[in-house]
This record gives C-alpha cells, structure tokens and sequence, in this order.
C-alpha cells in the first residue's frame, strides 16, 4: 500500500514551500508599503534631474533576512540617456 | 527587573495558551519566579488549561480599571509556588484594556517577577499588538502548515514595527517555536521540515515541539504539559525551550526523529 501511494501522490511540502516564499516576498514588500512607494517617488525624482527613466523602470524592494533588512533599488537607465547626461 | 515575553503568533489554534502555560511552568520549575499573563479579553483560557478556572475572582481589567488591586488578581499555582496566572476577562469589552493601564501593570509586575509572559490573543488587533507592546523579547509560535507561517511572518513584521522596542530603534529578539511538528510527516515530504520554516521566517529556533497526545491529555487535567507528564516528549521539548529563553546554549533536537522499530510501531499504535 506504501509503495503505491508513493508512486501516486506527489510530495506536497516542497509545494507548499515554493508557494509561500512567493507570497511572501510580494506580501513583505507590499506591507511596508508606505515607506517603499515614497522612497520609490523620492529616488525617481532624483534620477529625473539629471537623466530621462521610465517610471516603470524604477524597482524598489524591502526584504528581510535574520539580522538586516534589505532595501534593493534596481533602477534601469537607457543607453542613451546616459551618453545625453555625460 | 524581570524579563517581559510575549507568546503570539497572529493565527489561532497553533499552541500559544498551551505553550505559554508550559514556558512559565517549565520556568517555575527552575525556581524563578513566573507570572502568566491573559490577554485574551472576552475569550480567556489560559486559566483553564492552568487548571485555575474556578479560582478567578479578579482579572487584568479590574486591575486597569483600578477596581482591584494587582495582588488580588494574582492566582499562585497549586502545585509551583513561584508561578503565577493574571487572567483576563471573560465579560469586559476589549476596550477596556487601555495602552496606560497595560503599561502600569507591565511594569509593576516586572519589579516583582523574573519573568512575566503574555499570552495573545490571535489576529493583529488590539489585543495583539498590546500584549506585545512591552516584550523584551517574542516567541512566535508557528505551525508547519502554511497559513500558520504567513500569519507568523506577519507578527514578525508587526514586532518589528509596533513594539516599543521597535520605536525605540532597539532589536527585538524573536524566537520560534515550531509546535505540532511529526518528524516522519516531514520526512515523508508531506509536511514543512524544520530547515523550511526557519529559512523563510529566517528568526532563530528556540525549540520544536512534537505533534503529541500528551499535550491534549495535559489540557484536560487542567496542567501545563510539563507539570502533567514532565518526562513526555512536548513536556522535554519544552523544557529545553525554557532553558534556551534563560540563555542556555543547547543543541536543537528534533523530536521522534531516528526512531527505532519498536518506535515505529509504537508510533503507529498510538496514531
């Protein structure tokens, strides 16, 4: 019977593992949301001073580890945006 | 001055009265004294599962609302008598668990207690973010499921935000405790292992509780499972997680694991 059921049924703790650390990391992104979008609107502002982005190219995300909390900015910036600034 | 420790967890049902009940007990048993504190306004058990329910005269509220003095309420333990219960209400309105009058007893007991543990209530309501509101630290009681680790996450950010710690700019140390674990569930790849748990909530474990009758049999008797059966597998694991929140540097075991073949069919009986 055992050895049927392993060949049957998947092992689901590997699911809900993969599930959760998706969520998660949109859910621990999302609930500090204040502080994300107004440094998202802040640091954008300051790149539009001296180069031209997309608003949608500016990715700001908080992610928490045991001892730190990571802010990661990921800005992407067109190639010839840069060549106009310099 | 005593240490102040919530017991929380944000969803219901995953063991916080119980391990609350066992933590203070098992603390107790050291000699060190132990209050237990309800802050479960309106749905209040930790007097039950403590085997004092028919000793409640004055609760946390009364003591608020100043219509009892902190020493009446108090209910010292039958069997330790270093271990304390403060109980909540069970007919006031939440409302009247005010953020002044909590702060006024926290303190007060923590001059006279080494160690005063608040047992919240579930959700991030008031009640929640009041019993963890003056915590020196938190143990985040988590089940191996997956709403149970979402919930926690949630508190963690919460301690981390809403605390006093917190707002102070200080580090609040957060500890879990995976309970209602089954070591070959999680073999099997049916359940989250213990390794799952701690790298996504990534907060160091302070001891694994195994899934167990004891622990059922314990809240009806009315006995923290550690009083009930001291040498059952949850009451040992819980004495270890007494002794790593005092300081202790243990090795984590987990429990039912590397189990023989009389234990298996042991397991398979008591199942």
């Amino acid at each position: 019977m055992t050895i049927f059921n392993l060949f049957r049924k998947q092992r689901s703790a590997p699911t809900a593992r993969e599930r959760l650390q998706v969520l998660l990391a949109h859910e621990r992104s999302s609930s500090g949301s204040d502080l994300v979008s107004l440094l998202r609107e802040e640091i954008l502002a300051v790149i539009a001073k001296h180069v031209q982005v997309d608003s949608d190219k500016v990715q700001v995300k908080m992610d928490r580890d045991e001892n730190v909390t990571i802010l990661e900015i990921d800005v992407e910036i067109p190639l010839d945006a840069v060549s106009q600034a310099a | 001055m005593g240490k102040v420790i919530v017991v929380t967890s944000g969803k219901g049902g995953v063991g916080k009265t119980t391990s609350t009940a066992a933590l203070g007990a098992a603390l107790a048993q050291r000699n060190e004294r132990v209050v237990v504190v309800d802050f479960d306004v309106g749905l209040r058990n930790l007097d039950l599962v403590m085997g004092a329910e028919r000793r409640v005269v004055y609760d946390l509220i009364n003591v608020i609302q100043g219509e009892a003095k902190l020493s009446q309420a108090l209910i010292r333990d039958k069997r330790l008598e270093t271990l304390f219960l403060l109980p909540a209400s069970q007919t006031r309105d939440k409302d009247n668990l005010t953020p002044e009058g909590v702060e006024r007893v926290i303190t007060e007991l923590k001059r006279v207690f080494d160690w005063v543990i608040c047992d919240s209530p579930a959700g991030i309501e008031s009640g929640a973010t009041l019993a963890m509101r003056h915590a020196d630290m938190a143990v985040v009681v988590t089940n191996p499921e997956v709403s149970s680790v979402r919930d926690s996450d949630r508190i963690i950010g919460l301690l981390d935000s809403k605390t006093m710690k917190a707002e102070r700019g200080e580090r609040m140390e957060k500890h879990l405790l995976l309970t209602r674990y089954d070591a070959n569930r999680a073999e099997r790849g049916d359940m989250l292992k213990v390794e799952d748990v701690l790298e996504i909530l990534s907060i160091p474990l302070i001891g694994i509780i195994p899934e167990s009758m004891d622990v059922l049999r314990a809240s009806n008797i009315g006995a923290p499972v550690t009083l009930a059966d001291a040498r059952s597998a949850p009451a040992m694991a819980y004495f270890d997680a007494a002794r790593r929140l005092a300081g202790e540097v243990l090795p984590i075991t987990i429990p039912g694991e590397k189990r023989g073949i009389f234990g298996k069919i042991f397991a398979r009986r008591a199942a």
